[in-house]
């Protein structure tokens, strides 16, 4: 049986995994060093994660030459998948991080301006290769709008209906982020993640909220998710990811333990 | 030596890194010509089976790689190195395989089943004296990125399978050919404990000369 995966993310500033409280402050300097990608990935990595995913959010071309580096020492040493986003635009940026060692690269703003890339990339390197990550933000009552440029641009989109068309377009999974939840530790916004859930075909990893065990948990049951993202929990050392998932284990999940 | 096929398909830095972490000697090749100083082949493979049938056709690898299954010398297959072991794939229809074990790839099509599979599914033993399962804990969890999977004609060459809507070959194996639909060098210590059982075994046997 297919386990329910539990995924630490590294948002990277210049070399160091930074932590901020909720989207956009990157620039604000409302950002607490946390450490060093490499070490964290290792440490997550002897915890037991599923997977790692690393952001540059930086996201400038200085940024993406650091980014290479991190993940080709993180392929040496931890041999898990290494998902990669954050400033990406063209086939040939996937070329070089894949090469470096990652498995998979994560789009957001890029997918939103072309399309086409999505496509571009899963003729190239494989569907499995191409992660969609949707920032959506409740709007009204029954509505979520895709935020484009780390939460900052609206832009329109209805959040179910975009991932229906990346599914289409051919991306090989979609991480949804709560824009409302993000840094709050208040749970994920599980309407939404269910929502899409139940609309796409590929798997959906959903990201944003995580404060207790038990959220976790809820985004998988209630939620529909088939894997969770989360940072400030484990950065801070608050649980490990064998916390986690001794929790959802106890919940009835299946877990690799 | 222990050759690690380079003809272009996906990620083969992690599958390089893996085996150095094992004490392999290997070595990258994508010149046939290599392949005479190679006591054991690893055949990694990401993107569509019909590209990598064509990626190593004209690199001129297909002959040797087909005579060196024929001969049976060891050799493992990750992945679509896996898949193209097989007759044909549901993938690529107009494309032939190796047809070193008989049957076809199919997609995964279990109503409401999300497809790619990704993530970390269970190993059900079905050859568990398997040189390859040498050593590992029961469960074993391994990591899987596949839309299709091969489904062998002959049951008694599947040495493990898992169950993903359906139950299915997770690898196979004949004489000392083998592979593995999951991806050994992603499996964290489950997976270097395959590729160490693989190297051990494989390069515990002379190469026989051509």
């Amino acid at each position: 049986m297919l386990t329910k995966r539990v995924i630490p993310c590294l948002d990277v500033h210049d070399g160091k995994v930074t932590r901020g409280v909720q989207f956009g402050r990157a620039e604000e300097g409302g950002l607490r060093n946390v450490g060093d990608p490499v070490e964290l990935a290792v440490r997550y990595n002897d915890q037991g994660a599923d997977e790692m995913v690393f952001f540059d959010i930086t996201a400038s071309a200085h940024g993406r030459a650091t980014m290479v580096d991190v993940i080709r020492r993180t392929a040496e040493r931890c041999f898990m998948p290494l998902t990669v986003g954050g400033g990406i635009r063209t086939t040939e940026d996937m070329h070089a991080m894949l090469h470096a060692g990652a498995d998979k690269i994560s789009i957001n703003s890029s997918a939103l301006a072309t399309p086409e890339l999505i496509t571009a990339g899963a003729e190239r390197f494989g569907s499995q290769c191409i992660v969609v990550s949707i920032d959506a933000k409740k709007v009204g009552p029954d509505r979520w709008e895709v935020f484009s440029h780390g939460g900052r641009k609206p832009t329109g989109l209805d959040a179910v209906e975009w991932a229906r068309k990346v599914d289409e377009l051919g991306a090989g999974e979609i991480v949804l982020n709560s824009i409302d939840a993000d840094g709050t530790k208040a749970g994920y916004d599980l309407v939404i993640t269910r929502r899409v859930s139940e609309e796409v075909g590929v798997p959906v990893v959903a990201s944003g909220g995580a404060g207790s065990l038990e959220h976790i948990a809820e985004v998988l049951l209630e939620g529909r998710a088939d894997a969770v993202l989360a940072a400030s929990i484990f950065h801070f050392g608050q649980y490990t990811v064998g916390d986690v998932k001794r929790h959802l284990a106890a919940r009835g999940l299946p877990v690799r333990l | 030596m222990l050759a690690l096929i380079d003809y272009g398909s996906g990620n083969i830095q992690s599958v390089l890194n893996a085996l150095r972490h094992e004490g392999a000697p290997v070595e990258l090749v994508s010149n046939p010509a290599r392949l005479a100083s190679a006591s054991a082949i690893v055949l990694p493979g990401v993107g569509a089976f019909g590209d990598c049938v064509h990626g190593l056709q004209s690199r001129g690898l297909w002959e040797p790689l087909r005579q060196w299954m024929q001969e049976d010398r060891p050799f493992l297959g990750i992945c679509v190195g896996y898949q193209l072991l097989f007759d044909n794939s549901e993938e690529s229809p107009d494309v032939a395989g190796f047809g070193y074990f008989a049957g076809s790839v199919r997609k995964f099509s279990t109503q409401g089943l999300k497809v790619p599979q990704i993530g970390w599914n269970r190993l059900e033993f079905t050859r568990p004296s398997d040189p390859l399962w040498n050593g590992l804990p029961d469960p074993a969890h391994v990591y899987f990125v596949h839309s299709y999977f091969p489904a062998p004609t002959d049951p008694s060459v599947v040495t493990s399978s898992a169950t993903y809507g359906e139950r299915f070959a997770a690898s196979a194996g004949r004489s000392r050919v083998a592979g593995v639909q999951f991806h050994p060098e992603k499996s964290q210590a489950v997976g270097l404990r395959i590729l160490n059982n693989f190297v051990r075994t494989a390069l515990a046997q002379p190469a026989q000369q051509v």
